[in-house]
């Protein structure tokens, strides 16, 4: 449909093809002002769409493992390299100038992202693993002792799960696990209030689990968590970028996150921390740019965070891409963004349900864009390699969250995740293909 | 595409997979799993005088891993311990780049998996799984 005929149809486009408001004399449904730019281009402006796989248009249904770029961002990384790059506050030189200046412009705009309450509460890191086990061995050795518990999830992905085994193995500290209810369809919040209100030490857990679709209440977590005096550190490598995240709102003491998941380039993400718990904190690794002063003959002195724990040359271009990246998004609208893809998981759910012997996890109304399920007599990885020779691409395996299928009893399973530039062809075509994997090997 | 990998005996192999289930007086077993995928697969073997007298296999895989077992425990009856390793390794070639000498026909169904480099770990699972087994007797096996 153009521009025109829309005009002609007497409905507005919205940012997404799909979700059309209708004008009405009587009525007239203005989008929200955060849903106005770019509007009916977003697809327009991610370059990957134009692949085609054995003459199939692509179709990309990974987005909890990685997200595509829009051209913006490619270009605003090229553009870096070709005018602006050099090291990071080290140099005297025009260029080092430029690239400290983008790299710090991107810190502001990850503070700006999440809310944060200072700038320097953001530290840059490889992404979330770096993130936690960035925490695990700093927060973590001085504060956790023999004795001591570390709240988790049963529904933790390996990267908020193995940091936090091994920091309980190396210092005596227990762990708990709050567990998953039912088919995965919600944390037991029961247990979560009832496991908070022994006061372990630590209480790490996913805002957005990359399996089940469903979105835990961080907020009331934190709240129960501060009163027994625990630490909260979130994992928002599916929220963050995908919905409007607050750290002040949601009360938290630590969040992580990862740029490759919200249309920023692989390799950079971030740790946000309350200053005065980064403040106390060792540095980890050790090196150039984290130091103040450093001897041959006595103990170095070392800067305060955020520089205390960005050691090395850092990722600077990706830092540029990434600032990129949450300016597209911020002009998109997270909150549009949100309710796109979560409306689109509804649309998958509701119709992956139809199919016999099909079965999603998680609850019943999707409060993310991942639609996670196993197809009876017909193994996930069979369906991720049949989808693909269709140009579809799904995730086929156990989503490095072993423990937690193993409990839902289905080791192997298949994922649909979506995103901004997904839209409802896409589901129709996921239908489909499924429908023949099942003819083809049942 | 599909067919070139999925051949109809493939298919029928891991729709009725033969060999499968668990097996009676086994003397050696092992797990094998694969990390990418999810597959996860277990080989019994009873071993009588150094030679296969029986093999099955259990678990939950894919269509080509299931097929890949089910053909297996059928062409290695018979066989001894030292040529079930020298067949896994040319086995592992067939799967991994086309060549391999040696394979039986009816292991040559599974060579089309080297043209797909994310599938030939789901083909030699099986393989690996049964030569970690020859090294694992099982408690309490008959010898």
């Amino acid at each position: 449909m153009t521009d025109s005929d829309s005009e002609q149809n007497g409905i507005l486009r919205s940012s997404f093809p799909h979700t059309r408001l209708a004008l009405r004399p009587d009525r007239v449904i203005l989008p929200p002002l955060h849903m106005a730019p770019n509007i009916s281009t977003i697809r327009e402006q991610f370059p990957f769409l134009g692949e085609t796989v054995n003459g199939h248009p692509l179709i990309y249904l990974d987005n909890a493992a990685s997200s595509q770029k829009p051209s913006r961002v490619i270009r605003r990384m090229s553009r870096f390299l070709e005018s602006e790059y050099a090291n990071v506050h080290r140099g005297i030189h025009v260029l080092s100038e430029r690239a400290t200046a983008a790299y710090e412009h991107a810190r502001t705009s990850v503070a700006k992202l999440l809310n944060a309450p200072r700038e320097e509460e953001v530290v840059f890191t490889r992404g979330t693993t770096e993130a936690v086990n960035l925490v695990a061995n700093t927060w973590g050795r001085e504060n956790i002792q023999s004795g001591d518990t570390i709240l988790l999830t049963e529904m933790e992905h390996h990267s908020n799960l193995l940091p936090w085994l091994k920091l309980a193995r190396d210092t005596g500290a227990k762990v708990g696990f709050v567990p998953v209810l039912e088919n995965g369809s919600s944390l037991d919040m029961e247990s979560a209030k009832r496991l908070l209100a022994t006061g372990p030490k630590l209480f790490a857990f996913v805002q957005i689990p990359n399996t089940l679709g469903l979105e835990n209440s961080v907020g009331e977590l934190c709240k129960w968590a501060a009163d027994s005096g625990t630490t909260t550190f979130v994992d928002g490598a599916q929220s963050v970028g995908h919905q409007p995240v607050d750290v002040q709102k949601l009360g938290c003491d630590f969040l992580a996150c990862s740029a490759h998941k919200m249309c920023g380039p692989s390799g950079i993400g971030a740790l946000w921390g309350r200053h005065d718990l980064l403040s106390l904190m060792p540095p980890w690794q050790h090196g150039g740019e984290m130091v103040d002063r450093a001897y041959y003959d006595k103990p170095a002195t070392f800067r305060e965070p955020p520089a205390r724990f960005e050691a090395g040359t850092p990722p600077i271009l990706e830092a540029a891409g990434w600032a990129e990246a949450i300016a597209f998004l911020d002009d998109t609208g997270l909150d549009a963004i949100r309710e796109h893809t979560v409306s689109l998981a509804n649309l998958a759910a509701g119709r992956l349900r139809e199919i016999e012997g099909l079965h999603v996890f998680g609850p019943e109304v999707r409060q993310s864009g991942i639609v996670t399920f196993s197809v009876e007599g017909v193994h996930a990885h069979d369906i991720a390699f049949f989808a693909d020779e269709r140009g579809l691409a799904l995730r086929a395996g156990h989503h490095c969250a072993q423990p937690l299928m193993r409990k839902l009893g289905s080791p192997s399973s298949s994922r649909a995740s979506f995103y901004l530039y997904n839209q409802p062809a896409d589901v129709d075509a996921l239908i489909a293909i499924l429908r023949e994997a099942v003819a083809f090997f049942r | 595409m599909d067919n070139e990998l999925y051949q109809a005996v493939l298919l029928q192999h891991s729709k009725k997979p033969r060999n499968f289930g668990p097996l009676e007086n086994p003397t050696h077993a092992a797990d094998g799993h694969n990390a990418l995928c999810g597959d996860e697969i277990s080989v019994a073997v009873r071993i009588e005088d150094d030679t296969i007298a029986d093999a099955k296999f259990t678990g939950t895989a894919c269509a080509i891993c299931t097929a890949s077992a089910s053909i297996m425990t059928g062409e290695v009856k018979g066989l001894t311990c030292d040529a079930v390793r020298a067949l896994a390794g040319n086995f592992r070639l067939l799967a991994k780049d086309g060549t391999g000498p040696d394979v039986p026909a009816k292991l040559q169904v599974l060579g089309g998996v080297h043209q797909f480099p994310q599938r030939v770990k789901c083909a030699v699972l099986p393989w690996e799984t049964l030569v970690s087994a020859l090294h694992s007797p099982v408690e309490g096996g008959s010898r």
